[in-house]
């Protein structure tokens, strides 16, 4: 793949019109736009980057329920089947398994296509190491990552390598939360290859400078007379931005031990890696990407299509119209601003949809931050029928070619439920699908 | 280690409370070379001390109902600005009517003012609200007056440092259990050091009940009876400061009446509620609502503003009986002799304000000297505080200063939100050898500006988890047990203020700390 010169290239056609146009660049609008794509549906992506720079790379597809159990399962499948059973609104109710499978499949092999292969079994949870040394259940994970999760499985004799400067990191935490399970991990801290002046190290900025094979040289001389019989050396994730695959190979060969990697607090190197690939996947494929902008404003055609007034989120100045026959809309949650939390109540800005949520503002939150239960207001969003469409306030949908993906959706807990990403993935496919039914039957 | 261990420990004066009264009643005993020692059952500034406006009252709010404070207010506002400059900030303070405000008490104000000794200057309302432009456009009065804001972490953490330099101890996380009596004497205080789980003793010739709303339930330890009343207050923290100076509504005291600038924040606040018990104190939904739109009546742009805490304190109020509004109560202090109740060596110091703490220190050193037969009379109106390094690291602007002004080139910040960074850490964790336990995050937490920012430690605290595993602080799944306990902390304040922005910081810190550290699965 090309690496992305310019991080935020304006649209590149001056689209006045699409087909289908998505709103929000988090996984679940980058999912949808890919999706549409290869039906060969005419689609145009709005938004800010506001969520997928968190990103830790792991793609969950269910690992939690119920939340208060706090019962984790080893088959993501079976986690569904019951997520589904008990909570019929979840958003994994729209759609079959099959549905959720295929799109799982297809997601992962753009992922591959486009340079950033992921590992899983089909049918099983794997357990990720996080920088915390907590060990997280998640489904798809990115190939540098999953040989931690293979090694401390087998038991491998691991080094794990921390640097100067870098914080909220710390090799030695991780050996003292892992020692039980993990008897031959070691740990070093050292001096990350000279890349500035500042003492200051950044992920971003290491992975880039591991894109080139001199700074790759000099990191594997630092490494290799700590090895002590290490089969296998562990890192933050900073195994380069576009070439990732690359950078890990000649590590591992430079050092004479395999290498993997674990994600650092986000924003991090592998929520950028995501971002920047699929990017360049919409970019290539020539779909206008209104990056950094935001829908200010929505209005309605004559003939059921939506007219987007797109602009600066921080002048509020209009700077495009897009005519859309359909809209997808994923902007997320709060963070996202897909929904929009006031004093009083919780409101969905942009189409003014109807939103599911506790009843008064007392009851948003838990009194403890980690009560199992979960809390309330992670519950709530936008309630869709089986073609993913919005409800409005007499449950009817509220606009025939408006459907929503993704983390804005009402009754699921992505966050306790661990399923996040399978969720965005699984609902942009079906909300893509029911548009292509719809709209073009 | 021997300390604890050996069981055999003894002084002079056993001094219950960390907060402003216990560490005050430490300093000032210290001073006359009384040996004392002060224990904690948490932290200090746990209670009152630590959820509070931080003014230093000019006394002009308690004129009208209560000038026998007032003047105690005044005295000690000028005392405190010559001997704690650094805890202090002169910002000065105003008194604002709005449209609808009681115009027979504006009008009869600067006649209170006059008759309880207070200085109080008439200001034009356009210069009012051109020197402080939050100020309503209804304001129809304003009154200039000797108003400041305080700093009650710096203030209790100087106090505690020079009480120790002078030779007292302090334990902390060390709760009291009960007594051992002869007679009429408490001869022993029994203890419990809640990190190790370890009972020990102290031996003690005076025992000072300086717990705050917990007196009550201390003195029944040790067999005396004290009916406090609590009386809960509720205060908000606002994302920027708003104003120069104190601003005071002017009406008879009542709810969110008053916002205090601290350093780069302006704290809004309070409430009066009774409570029935201490358990579980915190902030409501209701009460920051009710707080919010009470204070935009005076400052309208409290309405909008983004609020980064709640927090709520407990007044003790001591045999004021059940009825009436607590306002009324006089906000004087209680020292109570338990001579009466046949122990001949235990008072209580409870009540009072943080402005008049250093009053009821000395009144209360006094009585405890005059026990013990020690004439050297009260030092604390003339001695300065000292000003330790390491107690600047709570003031709120101080480490983002001192970082802009200079830094080591190998330092990092570990709070990027309020600029700390990992030498104010060191600094913080070397001051922890006198407890003879490491420190944790709640307890560097207290003594820095970690985890009072935007983030309100989602990240700080993944940041000073993996310092304190390098630096050997910590082992195993300390860490985590570290970062939960701290997360939860923050939480009560930030809870019931969860909408616009911090909703979204909300929902970033539970996909971080649950989404991909699952710390709620344990």
């Amino acid at each position: 793949m090309k690496p992305a010169e310019q991080s935020h290239p304006g649209p590149k056609a001056d689209a006045s019109s699409c087909e289908l146009a998505v709103i929000g660049t988090g996984l679940a609008g980058l999912a949808a736009t890919l999706f549409a794509s290869e039906k060969g549906i005419y689609t145009a992506q709005i938004g800010v980057n506001a969520g997928i720079i968190h990103a830790s790379g792991f793609l969950d597809l269910m690992g939690v329920h119920p939340i208060a159990d706090g019962r984790v399962w080893e088959n993501p499948w079976e986690a569904i089947d019951a997520v589904t059973t008990d909570i019929p609104d979840h958003p994994y109710a729209r759609l079959p398994q099959a549905d959720i499978r295929q799109a799982f499949d297809i997601f992962m092999n753009l992922m591959k296509a486009a340079g950033l292969p992921y590992r899983y079994q089909p049918d099983a949870n794997s357990r990720v190491i996080t920088t915390l040394g907590t060990l997280k259940p998640t489904y798809g994970v990115p190939e540098s990552m999953y040989k931690g999760t293979e090694a401390l499985k087998t038991q491998k004799k691991c080094l794990m390598v921390d640097f100067w400067g870098l914080k909220g990191f710390s090799a030695v935490q991780l050996e003292e939360m892992l020692r039980d399970r993990w008897p031959g991990l070691q740990s070093v801290r050292i001096a990350f290859p000279e890349v500035g002046p500042s003492v200051d190290l950044y992920p971003e900025k290491m992975a880039r400078a591991l894109e080139l094979r001199t700074h790759r040289e000099d990191l594997a001389r630092e490494i290799r007379p700590h090895l002590n019989g290490a089969e296998i050396v562990g890192m933050p994730a900073i195994f380069g931005i576009y070439h990732t695959r690359e950078v890990m190979a000649d590590l591992a060969a430079l050092i004479g031990a395999d290498v993997f990697e674990i994600p650092t607090i986000p924003p991090a190197v592998p929520g950028l890696r995501i971002k920047e690939m699929m990017e360049a996947q919409i970019q290539s494929k020539g779909i206008p990407l209104f990056a950094q902008k935001r829908v200010l404003q929505v209005n309605h055609d004559n003939d059921g299509g939506f007219v987007l007034d797109i602009g600066e989120p921080a002048t509020q100045s209009i700077s495009h119209r897009l005519h859309a026959q359909g809209v997808i809309l994923a902007g997320g949650r709060f963070l996202g601003g897909g929904l929009y939390a006031g004093r009083k109540k919780i409101v969905e800005p942009l189409f003014g949809l109807p939103v599911f949520q506790p009843p008064e503002r007392t009851q948003w939150h838990c009194s403890q931050v980690f009560d199992p239960r979960g809390h309330p207001v992670n519950m709530a969003g936008i309630e869709i029928d089986d073609a993913f469409r919005p409800l409005d306030d007499s449950g009817k949908p509220a606009w025939k070619n408006l459907y929503a993906a993704g983390a804005i959706l009402a009754h699921q807990d992505w966050m306790r439920m661990k399923c996040g990403a399978g969720i965005s993935i699984a609902t942009a496919y079906g909300a893509v699908n029911a548009f292509a039914m719809n709209a073009r039957p | 280690m021997g300390l604890i261990e050996s069981n055999s420990l003894k002084t002079q004066v056993l001094i219950i409370g960390g907060g402003a009264t216990g560490t005050g009643v430490a300093r000032d005993l210290a001073l006359r070379g009384v040996n004392c020692i002060l224990v904690e059952k948490k932290d200090i500034n746990a209670g009152a001390s630590g959820a509070n406006h931080g003014l230093l009252h000019s006394g002009a709010r308690y004129v009208s109902n209560d000038p026998e404070s007032a003047k105690k207010c005044m005295d000690e506002n000028r005392i405190l600005k010559q001997m704690a400059p650094d805890c202090i900030e002169d910002t000065g303070g105003f008194f604002a009517a709005v449209q609808g405000d009681d115009e027979r008490f504006v009008a009869d104000f600067p006649t209170y003012c006059e008759k309880a000794g207070l200085p109080c200057t008439p200001m034009d309302i356009k210069d009012a609200r051109e020197q402080e432009p939050a100020l309503s456009e209804k304001t129809i009065a304003a009154y200039a007056v000797e108003d400041a804001s305080i700093d009650p972490f710096k203030l209790v953490l100087e106090n505690i440092t020079h009480a120790q330099q002078l030779g007292c101890q302090f334990f902390r996380n060390t709760k009291v259990t009960g007594v051992k009596k002869s007679g009429r004497q408490i001869k022993a205080v029994e203890l419990l050091d809640k990190d190790s789980g370890k009972a020990f003793c102290i031996e003690t010739e005076m025992v000072v009940n300086a717990t705050g709303a917990w007196a009550g339930q201390v003195a029944g330890l040790v067999g005396a009876d004290i009916d406090v009343i609590y009386s809960k207050g509720t205060l908000l923290i606002t994302h920027n400061r708003m104003t120069h100076r104190v601003i005071n509504r002017l009406r008879p005291p009542s709810d969110a009446d008053i916002l205090v600038p601290g350093g780069t924040v302006s704290i809004l606040g309070t409430t009066s509620a009774r409570m029935k018990t201490l358990e579980d104190i915190r902030p409501t939904v209701e009460e920051v609502d009710y707080i919010v739109d009470e204070g935009a009546v005076m400052l309208p742009a409290l309405e909008t503003k983004r609020y980064i805490r709640a927090y709520s304190g407990v007044r003790p109020l001591v045999g004021t009986g059940s009825q009436g509004n607590d306002r009324s109560v006089s906000r004087s202090f209680d020292l109570i002799d338990h001579a009466e109740d046949d122990i001949d060596n235990f008072v209580t110091i409870t009540g009072g304000k943080l402005t008049t703490f250093r009053l009821m220190a000395e009144k209360t050193a006094d009585l405890v000297c005059d026990r013990l037969g020690v004439s050297t009379p009260c030092q604390t109106r003339t001695t300065s505080m000292l000003s330790h390094h390491e107690t600047q690291w709570a003031v709120p602007g101080f480490s983002s200063r001192m970082w802009l002004e200079h830094h080591d080139p190998d330092d990092l910040l570990l709070c990027e939100c309020e600029m700390v960074p990992q030498s104010a850490i060191e600094e913080i964790l070397a001051s922890f050898h006198v407890f003879e336990k490491e420190a944790d995050l709640n307890g560097i937490s207290k003594r820095s500006r970690v985890g009072k920012g935007g983030c309100q430690g989602a990240f700080c605290s993944i940041r000073i988890a993996a310092f304190l595993y390098d630096r050997g602080v910590i082992s195993a799944n300390e860490g985590i047990d570290n970062i939960r306990d701290f997360l939860n902390a923050r939480w009560k304040g930030q809870q019931c203020l969860l909408w616009d922005m911090p909703m979204a910081a909300a929902e970033l810190q539970e996909a971080m700390h649950c989404g991909l550290f699952g710390l709620e699965l344990r």
